[in-house]
């Protein structure tokens, strides 16, 4: 009894200590210096499984604030919190970044947190643009694929860098029968992943419309994907001529290799995820000779500022920047464009620089130049205006197959 | 001898009661005074729905003795059920309290059924062998609900399996989506609304446990062949804690979807189950006012740690670690004995002093 009153007296005061603490700490970052660097957060896995994809985020966006800071003018002031790919977690991570007084949110990089951030973050008005989160649940307002009904009303503050994953599920389609790349068509992709499945359900939609010939269709979780024999297998049984392959690189290097195995070589068509595949640890790049892939980003693209970029990721972090990298890289640049052109200043608060923000986005002489895109603009759903590009690995190179 | 030992028991009862309302007194006034920060406040919410999680798992590995690894598949089952109906009365009951509780009283039922189907084969198992099935009935739960495509439009609800092949009429929605999970939940959960649940579990659980069939459930955990031989019901009482549990454990989930923005059916899987037996374990088997501490500390823990950056998580399996070995170090815990014995007998020689 005495053990436990004790125990509990012990609690209520740690409470009481853990929400003092709390509270000081946030009023005190409100009164140094709040005035002189617009404070941007944002959250990404920077541990766990999708790690690699929150630490090129974090790292190019870190890049692109120095570079602004350097020059003078604008000043950032950049937090990244880590999720671990978890939506309750990055809402956790949002309101970590509230506290600290964030203005302007980069919102999470995967989809699945964000959309819960988003949420928050519409809920709060405060602006939200996301390097690489193309869930279009993120938006909102944008309807199913495959039953056309709209299931979040559309937050009009939450806009993307990236093209979203119907986007390039229909581009794909359109695609592989424009360029009339393949009769026999075979589809993997990993049935519990928003990113994997968002994209298939568009391709599925579209080829249906087109009349593509899809003779298999397999799928796998983050579970089973280390082996991909049953799937590759039952797309050479189906003598599929392509495989599309909707999902991250690391799982497509795998299956690229144990098809290589088994003596099976079809063409492969990947999404914007594949970018990084040249990349992979222990990959043969050989395999990876005439893998198609849609990507808005080429690292060994000739044009100055991704040489500058590369170069920069390359002696910071020893290796190359992949797509999100540059998107990350954009996504500041847009940012400081817009405050720019608005005349914001950083002692207006979060929502006062949101409405000023949106307004900016979705004005139409409003575009911005970046690693992915030229002149890229943005409409009142949120999407950029982009266009998803095919790209060919030729010697161990992204050559445009336009 | 026996009074003194229910009486103790009723004690301890009561001070958790007291506990659970005292931190949430606190924590309300602290919340309308703008004392708490954002982090904490977005915290409250899950806080109870892991309270009433770890208070659910203590009912069957402290009380029944039987070991689940497979917890996490009740919080599924409530979270999505709870969801889905937040979502499908959200016209029919406008009163966000009121579908709130109604949700959670489905997400229950739910809950509860799926106890009913896991226990039958299951309970016949022991030990090990109880372990490895509760852990395969929580992948199960996972890839069923990650192949489950629920949609609603003017004809009312809609469903299929595998793949979506829902047709629905226009202004029609999808609810529940596969992968995607539910994307858009409108928040009804409150931090009221969790005090209220975690309440109302240690009624039901303080109660089952000091009623005939609780001591019939606890004569089964320490000794199945004594019990078996004075006639108790081995299934029955087994069922009894086993879907008690599971339905509480679906009402916790209900709780934490609907405070949420969006939920994954990837979210409920092996680690957040093992979290959840962490709690317990650390809170102690069996004492309920442990798990509350525990699972509260625990999930409030890897927010306090980010001033650790990368070795965030390093930091927490650490104190983790130390935490288990303090509490199951001989030498602290005969210390705390020994503190307590002369408090004890201090208190005695005062008493005897008094009467004198």
């Amino acid at each position: 009894m005495k053990k436990f009153l004790s125990i509990m007296l012990a609690l209520v005061l740690a409470l009481g200590c853990l929400a003092g603490c709390g509270e000081p700490a946030s009023s005190s970052t409100s009164g140094d210096g709040a005035a002189t660097a617009f404070r941007i957060g944002g959250t990404g896995p920077l541990t766990g499984g999708a790690a690699i994809y929150g630490t090129a985020v974090a790292n190019a966006a870190k890049i692109a604030v120095d570079e602004i800071n350097a020059k003078g003018g604008i000043q950032f002031e950049l937090r990244y919190e880590d999720d671990a790919h978890d939506a309750e977690k990055a809402v956790n991570a949002y309101n970590i970044l509230k506290d600290w007084e964030m203005q302007i949110f980069m919102g999470s990089v995967t989809s699945a947190p964000g959309v819960a951030t988003s949420a928050e973050a519409n809920a709060d008005n405060i602006f939200f643009l996301t390097p690489s989160g193309s869930s279009t649940d993120v938006l909102g307002g944008v309807a199913d694929p495959l039953t056309g009904t709209v299931s979040i009303p559309r937050k009009s503050n939450v806009f993307q860098i990236c093209f979203t994953d119907p986007n390039q599920g229909l581009a794909s389609a359109q695609y592989i029968v424009d360029k009339n790349l393949g009769e026999k068509i075979a589809v993997i992709y990993k049935n519990d992943d928003v990113y994997s499945t968002g994209i298939y359900n568009s391709f599925a939609a579209k080829a249906a419309e087109l009349n593509l010939n899809i003779v298999s269709t397999t799928t796998f979780t983050t579970d089973s994907q280390t082996d991909f024999s049953v799937q590759i297998a039952a797309a050479k049984d189906a003598g599929a001529d392509l495989i599309f392959l909707p999902m991250y690189y690391d799982a497509a290097s795998l299956i690229l290799t144990q098809a290589d195995a088994i003596g099976y070589a079809p063409k492969f068509f990947g999404v914007d995820g594949m970018d990084g595949i040249l990349a992979v640890e222990g990959f043969d790049t050989a395999l990876a000779e005439g893998v198609m892939l849609l990507t808005p980003f080429a690292a060994d693209a000739e044009d100055e500022a991704t040489q500058n970029f590369v170069a920069k990721y390359e002696a910071a972090y020893g290796e190359t920047p992949n797509q999100f990298a540059a998107d990350a890289y954009d996504t500041v640049y847009a940012i400081a464009a817009a405050l720019e052109k608005a005349g914001a200043t950083p002692d207006m608060t979060a929502s006062q620089l949101c409405d000023v923000l949106v307004a900016q986005f979705t004005s139409a002489d409003f575009a911005v130049d970046g690693l992915t895109g030229a002149s890229m603009t943005w409409s009142a759903t949120g999407e950029v205006s982009k266009a998803p590009k095919g790209m060919m690995i030729q010697d161990g190179k992204y050559v445009s197959m336009d | 001898m026996k009074k003194l030992r229910m009486s103790k028991a009723t004690g301890i009862n009561f001070l958790t009661y007291a506990l659970v309302i005292i931190a949430f007194v606190v924590l309300q006034v602290m919340g309308n005074q703008g004392m708490l920060s954002s982090t904490l406040k977005g915290q409250l919410v899950p806080i109870c729905a892991y309270v009433v999680m770890a208070l659910s798992l203590n009912l069957t590995v402290g009380i029944l003795g039987e070991l689940s690894l497979g917890h996490a598949g009740f919080m599924s089952v409530g979270s999505f059920a709870g969801a889905v109906s937040n979502v499908a009365l959200a016209a029919s009951i406008p009163d966000a309290g009121l579908r709130l509780a109604v949700s959670m009283i489905i997400a229950a039922i739910f809950a509860a059924i799926a106890g009913v189907l896991i226990g039958i084969p299951v309970l016949r198992l022991n030990g090990d062998y109880l372990a490895i099935v509760t852990l395969a009935f929580g992948e199960i739960i996972k890839s069923l609900i990650n192949n489950m495509y629920i949609g609603m439009d003017v004809d009312g609800l809609h469903a299929s399996f595998v793949q979506n092949t829902l047709k629905l009429e226009a202004g029609g929605r999808m609810i529940l989506n596969g992968p995607m999970g539910i994307p858009g939940i409108q928040k009804t959960s409150t931090f009221v609304a969790g005090f209220v649940l975690v309440m109302i579990a240690l009624v039901v659980i303080f109660n089952l446990v000091g009623s005939r069939s609780g001591r019939a459930i606890m004569a089964l955990r320490d000794n199945r062949i004594a019990a078996e031989s004075v006639g108790i019901n081995v299934t029955k009482y087994k069922m009894m804690a086993f879907v008690t549990s599971a339905a509480l454990a679906g009402a916790a989930g209900a709780l934490f979807a609907q405070g949420q923005n969006t939920i994954v059916p990837s979210k409920f899987d092996f680690n957040t189950s093992i979290l959840i037996l962490v709690f317990v374990v650390l809170g102690g088997l069996g004492r309920m006012w442990g798990s509350i501490i525990a699972a509260a500390a625990l999930t409030v823990l890897p927010e306090m740690l980010r001033e650790f950056a990368d070795y965030r998580m390093l930091v927490y399996a650490i104190v983790l670690i130390l935490v288990m070995l303090i509490t199951n170090n001989p030498t602290i815990k005969n210390f705390f004995e020994s503190v307590l014995d002369r408090i004890k007998s201090g208190k005695k020689a005062k008493e005897g002093g008094a009467e004198a």
